[in-house]
């Protein structure tokens, strides 16, 4: 057994950062948003405020510990959307086959072919910026490759003895599917959706980046990076730490998706790429 | 006797794993002489294929070579630099493998394949190794070998592909070739075809063969001497009548037992076939003592608690077992 | 080889139906399109103007005509016309389509000339400091954010050591390129390591390298003789599907540079409410997609006989 550095390493990074946005309100040391003094703005890092202040004063340091809230929220629901999203009609499309799985594979393909930050930020120029367009736009785009993975395990399952079993057993074909099937390929997707939400993360980063995710003033870590770009001459701390702490969330679930992959997947390797 | 072809002596085969070292392969001496064709036989697992891998210089992390000595022609093959090894490497010992498919490159012609060896070990160029290759398939009896050389394995039936192989590893007129379970992966009625051309070609060539198989049946046919494998260790030697007449290994025995015979059931009525109860212990968990006394009915306390000594038997044959006989 | 290209084209047809409907769905059947809302900044259009413009778009004709109408003006390269400049979106795509290839070629010549050479290295050699390092670069990456990795270097290299420009096209010489294309290749590069490495050692690992040593090969004529090219065809797909997420992280870095490309095009475009050219990019850009998907299947077809021959 060889020590699992990219697991623990991975988990402690990404532990971190849901702690800190668990914690924001405690760790905090100013408002994130309305405590404003221009008398303040654009210092850099000093004691009172480690990570320096932006153009209207506010404190980077609880500002990026505000945003660890938002930008995880929205990287991990939409991985969970995506995840139930790609699983049901995988599982579905694998075991009823049939018209219904030219279907879901005519969708997967046509998903696969629209790149997914370009078909979420049309989706994000209808519904407008915002937490719950972000979610819908980041949920629905990037379900397909969970969805084919779901779909490739569940054909090659299909015919084993316990499957074939619990049919002639006379259990229904949810049960099957969601008591049977499932737990047996649960691993892989596990590991698709670890990488995934980092995946999400970055994705929500970019378009609050665009301005079309979250909206100032609230802090997400895109949005803080939209703002700082102005002033990268003159105020570059305003950068630097909103995309550390992009990084190292995203490092630690990329980690820990290829710690999990060696455990609960060993045969695949690269298969995500 | 003149001095044999092949010498093994006390070949060890270390195993790495977790930062311990266990012995794969124990203990394992035989020789070859020129023309000559042993057959070693022994359960998937028992460590024939790693032995003949030891040979060719072959094998890799985690395993490596624990002691012992390997001569080819009375010269140490692991005292060699490794340039120097390679060139006794398909030149002087030649290797067929058991899965004809995954063994040959799936993206390259079997010609330029077979053209390969002539390219590396005679200096030939393209084009002439090119057109002996077509020679080398005419050899092994592939029909119209002059479009053959232009297809990809993938094209090829089973028992083309290791007519293939065949070409490869006698293109260069080896001493040795070694033949790891070369007929396991083919077709029952292409099996025969395969190991006769194999005999016939390497007769003609005065190629020594080591003959590597699970088949006690098959091997017995081919090889004038037989030894047989069990858990990294030689268990008995014997010339291939003897062996069959006089099996003195109760793993021998129960590898005969376990033979179905041609006509059996007619002569004698329906008998079940013996099977061997138990499966292999694995390489890191050999029992103390006697290693096949787990699975054996003879087995006593002596078995359990003593590992035993080869015992020689008549013609340079040996046995390794408390209760042989 | 024919046979290969034509079933691909073939297959393409179906996508571009699919992608061209939901785009028009997306658009035009959506409640709160851009006759609805005001511009962005919240300034509301004149009714009149609206009700003209409606009329001009056809708008209120019956939803399955206007849809063929689309249909009909999309096949023949008519996208419509700008809102905004009133120009054909058409023109508006071409003056920015070269922009945004240079771009995008460069980004991925950088992460293939660096990710897949580092990845073999790593591979040949694993467990080394060589790999390990590669490795955790490789990881670290995947997960940077290409905007802020822009931001970096424009900070870096533009702004305190002023050795490159840091933004803009300036008159297109690769002075300009190279910034951009080094925050848009880096994630492909990463990814390219990676997948090279798994690949390699893959090979490695398989049967016919056996036989090729045991005919006496030296290691390097083992790796370019029989495992450069088994490996290149695993490498090859990650190619194509990159190309995808490239294209995607092309707007934001075209956004953040003020590269005139199609990304940013398309981000003004959407913050404009220029329907006609939002339409018309993002088909362009899933157009170039698949395009790039074909020609990797023909690379497929090049190196590997059993597609070839399938």
């Amino acid at each position: 057994m060889k020590f699992r550095a990219n697991l623990y390493i991975g988990g402690a990074f990404f532990a971190t950062a849901v702690i800190v946005g668990v914690l924001a309100p405690v760790i905090a040391t100013h408002d994130p948003v309305f405590d404003a003094n221009l008398m303040n703005a654009e210092l850099p890092p000093s004691w009172e405020y480690p990570f320096g202040t932006d153009a209207q004063g506010r404190d980077i340091y609880s500002r990026v510990v505000h945003g660890a809230r938002i930008s995880l929220t929205v990287g991990l629901v939409a991985q969970c959307i995506n995840s139930i999203i790609g699983v049901t009609l995988g599982l579905t499309a694998g075991y009823w086959g049939g018209w219904w799985d030219d279907l879901v594979s005519g969708l997967t393909n046509l998903m696969l072919a629209i790149p997914s930050l370009i078909f979420a930020l049309a989706i994000m120029a209808i519904l407008g910026p915002g937490l719950v367009s972000l979610l819908i736009a980041l949920g629905l785009t990037s379900w397909s490759y969970s969805c084919r993975l779901a779909r490739a395990q569940v054909l090659s399952l299909k015919s084993q003895g316990y499957i074939q079993a619990a049919r002639i057993l006379g259990y229904s074909d949810l049960r099957i599917m969601f008591t049977q099937l499932l737990p047996n390929i649960l691993g892989p997707l596990i590991v698709i959706a670890t990488l995934g939400a980092g995946g999400s993360i970055l994705a929500e980063a970019a378009l609050s980046f665009l301005g079309l995710g979250i909206r100032p003033p609230y802090p997400s870590w895109g949005s803080m990076l939209s703002d700082a770009r102005e002033q990268i001459t003159t105020a570059p701390w305003l950068s630097i730490f909103p995309g550390l702490a992009i990084f190292i969330s995203v490092l630690g679930l990329n980690l820990l998706g290829d710690g999990l992959r060696d455990i609960l997947d060993p045969q695949s390797r690269e298969r995500t790429s | 006797m003149s001095a044999p072809l092949l010498d093994v002596e006390n070949l060890r085969i270390s195993l790495s794993q977790g930062g311990k070292s266990y012995g794969a392969v124990e203990d394992v001496s035989f020789s070859i002489a020129s023309g000559e064709t042993l057959g070693l036989v022994g359960e998937s697992g028992c460590g024939k294929s790693i032995t003949a891998l030891a040979v060719m210089g072959l094998l890799r992390p985690p395993l490596s070579l624990g002691g012992g000595r390997i001569t080819l022609d009375g010269g140490d093959i692991h005292n060699l630099p490794p340039a120097k090894l390679r060139q006794l490497r398909g030149k002087r010992i030649a290797m067929i493998f058991q899965e004809p498919m995954t063994a040959l490159n799936p993206l390259s012609t079997v010609g330029r394949q077979i053209a390969e060896m002539f390219v590396l070990h005679t200096g030939a160029n393209w084009s002439e190794a090119t057109d002996r290759a077509v020679e080398a398939l005419r050899q092994v009896q592939v029909p119209s070998p002059e479009r053959r050389v232009k297809d990809f394995p993938h094209q090829l039936s089973g028992g083309m592909r290791q007519r293939v192989m065949i070409a490869i590893a006698l293109a260069c007129s080896p001493d040795l070739l070694i033949a790891d379970e070369p007929t396991t992966a083919l077709d029952v009625t292409v099996q025969a075809e395969i190991v006769d051309l194999m005999q016939e070609l390497c007769a003609a060539k005065g190629t020594a063969i080591l003959m590597i198989s699970h088949d006690l049946g098959l091997v017995a046919n081919m090889c004038r001497r037989v030894a047989v494998m069990y858990a990294g260790r030689i268990v008995e030697q014997q010339a291939a009548a003897d062996i069959f007449e006089r099996p003195q290994h109760p793993y021998t025995r129960g590898l005969i037992a376990s033979l179905p015979r041609l006509g059996a059931r007619i002569v004698h009525g329906r008998q079940r076939l013996q099977e061997i109860s138990g499966v292999v212990p694995a390489i890191t968990a050999f029992p103390t003592g006697c290693r096949f006394s787990p699975r054996c009915q003879r087995a006593t306390g002596v078995c359990q608690s003593d590992d035993p000594q080869p015992t020689p038997l008549p013609e340079n044959g040996l046995v390794r077992c408390h209760h042989h006989g | 080889m024919l046979a290969v290209l034509l079933r691909r084209l073939l297959n393409i047809i179906p996508t571009v139906g699919a992608v061209i409907l939901v785009i028009f769905v997306l658009f035009s059947v959506i409640p709160g399109s851009f006759t609805s809302t005001g511009a962005e900044d919240g300034r509301m259009l004149d009714p009149q103007v609206m009700e003209r413009m409606r009329k001009e778009m056809g708008l209120d004709d019956p939803l399955l005509e206007r849809f063929g109408r689309y249909v009909g003006h999309t096949l023949v390269g008519d996208l419509g016309k700008s809102f905004r400049t009133r120009e054909p979106v058409t023109k508006l795509i071409a003056d920015r389509l070269w922009p945004s290839l240079k771009l995008a070629i460069a980004a991925m010549c950088f992460a293939i000339l660096v990710g897949v050479p580092l990845g073999f290295i790593a591979a040949l050699k694993p467990g080394s400091v060589v790999d390990s390092v590669s490795m955790i670069g490789a990881v670290s990456g995947l997960s940077l954010p290409q905007f802020w990795l822009g931001l970096m270097l424009m900070y870096l290299f533009g702004l305190l050591l002023g050795w490159l420009p840091s933004f803009g096209y300036g008159d297109g010489g690769p002075r300009y390129l190279i910034l951009p294309a080094l925050a848009l290749g880096f994630n492909p590069m990463a990814l390219l390591a990676r997948t090279t490495r798994a690949a390699v050692l893959d090979v490695l690992n398989a049967d016919f390298v056996r036989t090729a040593r045991s005919k006496g090969m030296a290691e390097t004529r083992v790796v370019t003789w029989h495992v450069m090219r088994n490996a290149l065809v695993l490498v090859i797909t990650t190619i194509g599907l990159q190309f995808g997420s490239l294209m995607g992280a092309a707007v934001v870095v075209e956004k953040l540079f003020s590269w005139p490309g199609l990304g940013s095009l398309l981000v003004d475009s959407v913050f404009q409410r220029d329907i006609p050219a939002v339409q018309g990019c993002i088909l362009v850009i899933v157009l170039f997609f698949l395009v790039i998907n074909t020609l990797v299947d023909l690379a497929y077809a090049v190196i590997d006989p059993r597609i070839r021959y399938a």
